[in-house]
């Protein structure tokens, strides 16, 4: 089934064969590798992407039920330069094997849009659906937090 | 696969008629887990997820399109305590009231609230509308009244709401777990107590025994909270499993129960 969609404010589509996730689909067929797969059942969010604006986890949508929709993925977040959530967390050495990374900067870039100025907590709360298997989150939360008011 | 997109909730209970073996996908957060590991693999699929109809909210009535994420921030206290402990943003952005409860997880969070309030469950078909209250729903692990062709569209909850309602859950961490058991307390002024718990048997359990007894204490002291918190843990009916003991289900329950019930009794 032909899908269309927007993905990173361009017009977007693909053939999809069945009940593939849209993880799937901009890996394989967009080659868009930025979104990871690991998991496969929502509990690591390394798959996450904005989807019609909502956070959610790419591996969780089926491709079919994205046509029309308007999908952020890491690659593109930050367009030509790199976003200021990447900058930071270059900043604070918060990247070990880095397979989390893209999920942690598409789940915070969306937690600091949505929310101005929120505490350390409330970081470490709406990034529960984000698991570092380096366990690198000292540095990942720091990274995150200089950005806390900056906007 | 066959794909059926309906853009109104008539075309998707027309689609549902014609075929009532269809798989319906809503916030995907249960069924993409089954379709990731290869355990289902759906010849039919009718997508619900954008279905205005599915999305309205009132005091009274919740569509069951609504997500997670929105009831967090809802009226009832209880259901956004509920709401706010399912998961992760990324899971409570998907995942739907109906979902919850069409999947009918013993585990189900929204379960025990919906139960504590005696709602009903609204399923409509191409045919009508009808009501279900979740004891007439809720019929095993997984297993609910739901005929083929038919649609979760909507809670309903009763006009009488309580004064006081407050849910809590047992879990490894706080985000991403399936309770080990979970609880909804409600009272009125007038002292009426309605205890909901969930994880601890195929459905939600009422605690009726004890919410008979702590109906009638209108300034309960530390015996009658003992008393309560006893007769919870004797009602409710717990396996052992992987996330816990039946004896360590048993016990949280009274100390869950009596811990909402107290909140409720210092406001």
């Amino acid at each position: 089934m032909r899908v269309q969609l927007t993905v990173n404010g361009e017009s977007r589509s693909f053939d999809t064969k069945g009940s593939e996730s849209l993880l799937f689909a901009l890996r394989e067929y967009l080659r868009l590798t930025g979104s990871k797969g690991a998991c496969e059942q929502g509990e690591c969010g390394s798959c996450s992407v904005v989807l019609d604006g909502n956070l959610v986890c790419s591996c969780l949508v089926m491709a079919v039920d994205a046509a029309g929709s308007e999908v952020l993925t890491v690659e593109g977040l930050g367009g030509s330069e790199l976003h200021p959530v990447q900058k930071a967390l270059i900043e604070t050495g918060a990247v070990q094997c880095g397979f989390c990374t893209p999920g942690f900067v598409v789940a915070a870039a969306e937690l600091l849009k949505e929310t101005l100025s929120p505490s350390p907590e409330d970081i470490r709360e709406e990034l529960a659906g984000n698991i570092c298997r380096c366990t690198g989150y000292g540095a990942i939360l720091r990274g995150i937090e200089t950005l806390v008011g900056e906007a | 696969m066959e794909v059926i997109h309906p853009t109104d909730l008539d075309e998707a209970l027309a689609a549902l008629a014609a075929h009532p073996e269809a798989v319906l996908l809503a916030g995907g957060t249960d069924l993409m887990v089954e379709v990731n590991f290869d355990q289902i693999r759906p010849e039919k699929v009718i997508l619900l997820r954008r279905l205005a109809e599915l999305q309205d909210v009132s005091r009274q009535r919740i569509g069951a399109g609504v997500t997670f994420r929105r009831l967090e921030s809802g009226d009832h206290q209880a259901l956004a305590q509920l709401a706010r402990t399912i998961g992760s943003p990324q899971i409570r952005a998907a995942g739907t009231l109906g979902g919850n409860i069409g999947t009918a997880s013993p585990a189900g969070d929204a379960l025990p609230f919906l139960a504590g309030l005696d709602a009903e469950i609204e399923l409509s078909s191409k045919d009508g509308t009808r009501r279900v209250r979740w004891d007439r729903f809720f019929l095993g692990v997984k297993q609910t009244a739901l005929r083929p062709g038919e649609l979760i569209t909507a809670v309903i909850l009763p006009t009488d709401l309580p004064d006081c309602q407050e849910f809590a859950k047992i879990g490894q961490r706080s985000a991403m777990v399936i309770s080990i058991a979970s609880a909804c307390v409600f009272r009125w002024r007038d002292g009426r107590t309605r205890v909901a718990m969930g994880s601890v048997g195929p459905t939600p359990i009422r605690a009726r025994q004890a919410e008979e007894m702590m109906s009638a204490e209108s300034n309960p002291g530390p015996a009658a909270l003992q008393e309560f918190a006893r007769l919870v843990s004797e009602e409710v009916r717990p396996i052992s499993d992987h996330r816990g003991t039946a004896d360590y289900r048993r016990h949280a329950s009274g100390v869950l129960a009596r811990r909402l019930l107290e909140r409720c009794l210092a406001k």
